[in-house]
């Protein structure tokens, strides 16, 4: 050690020693260490396989609800009554939103003018969302959907963190109406003078109208389940 | 002494303004690593201490075993089995050791001078 030689060496491995002792420091005051990581990546595997498993269950719901169409076509072919079972079920789908419905309508666009900050007074408030989804519906839209979420008597639209839930599921903008019904009424509604579109313009939101001749629009996709309301028997 | 501490010191001031951050990815392979470079430097200083010294035999320790350590963890992270529990209780024991030892020839030295 006496060497200037060794004494160099221990000096070279000494620097590389702080070198890395710092770094290391300023990590885990960063980002919390080995052990935090772990644990996120145990999180993500979690996450990816509860992922995956509503991916399966989903895939089973479909299969089980084919299996139930299946089964009301071969019940409908037995009997006249069942038919028209099977017409009133249809058509009970249909007002709830349980089917996949095609059709005449338009589609609405709804992009932020100034996009990526945090917060400022042009984003997309769920109250404007609300507001578009009232004036679609009071012209007669038949079927509505945000960003492929179909709109039913459950959806709520509601601001969650910096996030909008629609349909429990979340949503940043920009935000893609589709609704079906006569296209230029629907269309009309939203241009109103003094209207939605206009106040939408006025914060900065650009609104993009296109009528078109097919829209489609999805089926709600969660499973309705009534818990307090009982229908009343006469 | 003045030279291993006068690089160390200059170590971390480097480590502290140095501009670009370790991905956290990585972060866990570095701690192994700095370890084994702690493990390497008490090593070190016992040898020096025992007059067996070789600075050949420390600069590649250090830096072999740092390498080795942070590359067997990851060799490990990839094939899922934590080799680098391997690496922190080798080169802990290590490190342990080398201070009793060190410890100890601190302690003969002052009862030498005493007589």
């Amino acid at each position: 050690m006496k060497s200037l030689k060794g004494q160099l060496s221990i000096g070279i491995v000494c620097l590389a020693l702080g070198l890395m002792l710092a770094l290391q420091f300023r990590n885990v005051q960063n980002y919390g260490g080995i052990m935090s990581v772990q644990r996120a990546q145990e999180l993500a595997t979690e996450l990816k396989q509860v992922k995956g498993q509503r991916d399966s269950l989903q895939q089973k719901v479909r299969e089980y609800e084919s299996r139930i169409l299946q089964y009301e076509e071969s019940a409908a072919k037995v009997s006249s009554v069942a038919e028209d079972m099977k017409k009133d079920l249809e058509k009970a789908r249909l007002l709830a939103g349980l089917t996949d419905v095609e059709g005449p309508g338009i589609t609405v666009t709804l992009t932020e003018a100034q996009p990526n900050q945090e917060f400022n007074v042009f984003y997309i408030h769920y109250d404007k969302l609300l507001r578009v989804v009232n004036e679609l519906n009071s012209a007669g839209a038949e079927a509505i959907s945000i960003n492929e979420q179909r709109v039913i008597a459950m959806t709520e639209i509601r601001l969650a963190g910096s996030h909008i839930n629609i349909n429990y599921q979340r949503f940043a903008p920009p935000f893609v109406f589709k609704a079906i019904g006569d296209p230029q009424t629907l269309e009309a509604a939203l241009k109103l003078k003094g209207g939605i579109a206009e106040e939408l313009e006025f914060y900065g939101i650009s609104v993009t109208i296109k009528r078109e001749q097919e829209v489609f629009i999805p089926r709600y996709s969660k499973v309705l389940e009534f818990k307090y309301a009982k229908p009343v028997i006469k | 002494m003045i030279l291993p501490l006068l690089g160390l010191i200059i170590g971390v001031i480097i480590g502290v303004l140095f501009p670009y951050n370790i991905p956290i990815a990585y972060s866990a392979y570095l701690s192994v690593a700095v370890l084994a470079a702690l493990d390497s430097v008490f090593g070190g200083i016992r040898a020096s201490l025992e007059e067996s010294f070789d600075s050949d035999i420390f600069i590649t320790g250090f830096f072999g075993n740092a390498i080795l350590a942070a590359l067997l963890a990851y060799i490990g992270d990839r094939l899922g089995v934590p080799i680098y529990l391997a690496a922190v209780v080798a080169f802990g024991t290590r490190l342990f050791q080398n201070f009793a030892i060190i410890r100890r020839h601190f302690f003969k030295g002052r009862v030498k001078t005493g007589k």
